[in-house]
């Protein structure tokens, strides 16, 4: 074979599985390739004796017969999630040299399947960003380049300040360019408001965030705690339905992770949609949409329409509302959330004249300024004589955000049609340093779905007119990732598997 | 609603995250800018709606009380800045 790391998740397995491949060649092929593409700065933490010593013994569960279904499968793991022994500080300063004495629920599953861990991957600081910009470990590269760039400048640019390079998109960038780049074969990811979805559109990859409850939340750094879900990126539907299924499924610690079995996701790949209906929703035809962006959904409707749908116009009336009552929901779980890093159990201190100002210091110091600006919205909004003003509001807005989907549901539609961003990937360094709420709007499509708890995917649907990535959204019922994998894959289908770049790092 | 710079300060002190006095401007002019980002909320309408507590319908369960972890003290405290015989050390709180 002659370079594996261009299989896919699927195509490794069952060349693993047929014996033409060992995992410790494909493991340490995936070494070498992230050896070399540091520059991009995907990896925060490489494992590679862990790395060889799983691969090592999942070579001996397969020659046993005693293979799991990730068995022997290179990924990568997003830093937020705790790994047992290995730097875990979800990319911030303050958790300065914490590692953990237990694994997250999610990540053990990966391992009781027989997967191989590669390293831990760059992401912005506590999963607060959308460009992957406010990591302590620095920005990451796309392996995408825009228009015009050659790769002798664009080496030069990856070994200083990344300027002129493209953002992956955030917060799970490090997660999303490793998978593009061909440093793993799938990656866990984490999204809160878009997360998951913004940088898989934005490198052309597949991401999937499930609905609230489907994975368990135990062992991942906490953002915003009725927001958080787990999931994959990787390169095609199939190799996101094959990782969330192991990722997926009940854990008694975590009491919001629902007890229900857990589907093939596979199965789903290639199941006909002929009769299901597609919402496409006005409301996301937002002003000043480019004419790419419309264009790609109006193509993601014709493959859809062409494989047996139904597409419906639909109304979901209170979606502009949600990215305003997302920015005081998240900042006032994160504010709580967040007051746990005191410089007393882990991570930095900064020592004070007392106490009180060595958690001052301390968080003043461990924080990046995304951060500290989140917490100090969110102190604000929870605080007396404006928590019914904001936070309740926002907690009343987001009942009619779900209920828009509800009634859309009962009326018989399956899933719902979106495009996955506003736009292509944006340059590093271009957007957000004067007015953070620049950022904040890269998540207009996708921040709903974890308003309302549901599912959603995104799937590469085409090129923008500087050949760059774009991903169209599908958003499904509660629980019902099936539908949301057959109908990805008809638009996968449809529109061609993305050429993912050649390396020039 | 905007905030002025003693309730910047105020804030920052309710956070437990140290300001310097030059940086308060700056801050006020960010918080301000997604303060009226959020603004347009006040015209919703939320007459009668319950405010969202579960994103997912679902019963909490009972477990048995008893103990579940058995890291032992040790494990508990490795992590920490700076600790004692198995205690987390912290300046003098009472005089």
């Amino acid at each position: 074979m002659t370079d594996v790391t261009r299989l896919t998740l699927a195509e490794a397995r069952d060349a693993l599985a047929a014996r033409k491949l060992s995992a410790v060649e494909l493991t340490q092929a995936h070494l070498d390739a992230m050896a070399k593409a540091r520059g991009l700065n995907a990896y925060v933490v490489e494992t590679p004796d862990q790395a060889l010593a799983m691969a090592a013994a999942s070579d001996a569960r397969i020659a046993s017969g005693a293979a799991g279904p990730l068995e022997g499968l290179p990924l990568g793991v997003k830093d937020l999630y705790a790994t047992k022994g290995v730097h875990t500080q979800a990319c911030s300063h303050i958790l300065d040299g914490f590692k953990p004495d237990y694994e997250s629920t999610v990540t053990s599953h990966l391992w009781r399947d027989g997967a191989v861990m590669l390293g831990k991957l760059n992401m912005d600081e506590f999963a607060m960003g959308s460009s992957n910009e406010t990591s302590y470990y620095g920005p990451v590269a796309s392996p995408w380049l825009p228009a015009g760039r050659d790769a002798a400048s664009a080496r030069e640019a990856l070994a200083g300040d990344k300027k002129g390079l493209l953002t992956p998109g955030g917060s799970s960038g490090g997660s999303a360019s490793a998978v593009a780049a061909h440093l793993c074969l799938g990656a866990t990811a984490s999204d809160t408001g878009g997360s998951i979805r913004q940088p898989a559109a934005f490198t052309g990859t597949v991401g999937i965030k499930p609905t609230y409850g489907r994975c368990s939340r135990w062992g991942m750094v906490a953002f915003a705690s009725s927001l958080d879900q787990a999931g994959p990126i990787a390169r095609t539907v199939r190799d996101c339905a094959i990782m969330l299924r192991s990722m997926a499924g009940h854990d008694a610690k975590d009491a919001t992770c629902i007890d229900a079995p857990v589907p093939d996701y596979e199965a789903s790949i290639g199941a006909s949609i002929k009769g299901k209906k597609i919402g496409v929703p006005r409301e996301y035809r937002i002003e000043g949409m480019p004419a790419e962006i419309e264009k790609l959904w109006a193509d993601g409707v014709a493959y859809l329409k062409a494989a047996g749908a139904e597409i419906v116009d639909i109304s979901l009336p209170h979606t502009r509302t949600a990215l305003p009552a997302y920015y005081i929901v998240a900042p006032a779980e994160a504010s709580s959330n967040l007051a746990r890093y005191d410089g007393v159990r882990y991570g930095l201190r900064v020592p004070g004249k007392d106490i009180s100002s060595m958690y001052e210091n301390t968080r003043r110091a461990g924080f990046g300024p995304e951060v500290r600006r989140r917490i100090m919205i969110g102190a604000y909004v929870l605080s007396a004589g404006y928590y019914d003003a904001y936070y309740v509001r926002a907690q009343k807005i987001r009942t009619l955000i779900r209920q828009d989907f509800e009634k859309v549901y009962a009326q018989g539609v399956d899933a719902i049609l979106t495009p996955a961003t506003p736009s292509a990937a944006f340059g590093i360094g271009e957007k957000g340093s004067a007015d953070p709420v620049e950022m904040y709007l890269n998540d207009v499509f996708t921040v709903t779905v974890n308003m309302a708890g549901l599912p959603g995917i995104a799937v590469p649907a085409g090129l923008s007119g500087d050949g760059l990535p774009l991903g169209l959204q599908l958003i499904g019922r509660p629980f019902d990732e099936e539908t949301l994998f057959s109908m990805a894959s008809v638009i996968e289908d449809s529109a061609g598997r993305m050429a993912l770049p050649q390396p020039w790092w | 609603m905007s905030v002025d710079q003693a309730t910047v300060r105020r804030i920052a002190h309710l956070a437990r995250i140290a300001v310097s006095p030059e940086e308060v401007p700056h801050l006020q002019q960010e918080l301000n800018a997604i303060l009226s980002f959020v603004e347009e909320l006040s015209a919703v309408d939320v007459e009668g709606v319950e405010p969202m507590t579960s994103v997912v319908p679902m019963k909490m369960v009972w477990r048995k009380d008893a103990v579940t972890d058995h890291a032992g003290a040790d494990v508990v405290v490795a992590n920490a800045p700076v600790s004692e015989d198995n205690f987390f050390v912290v300046p003098k709180v009472v005089e």
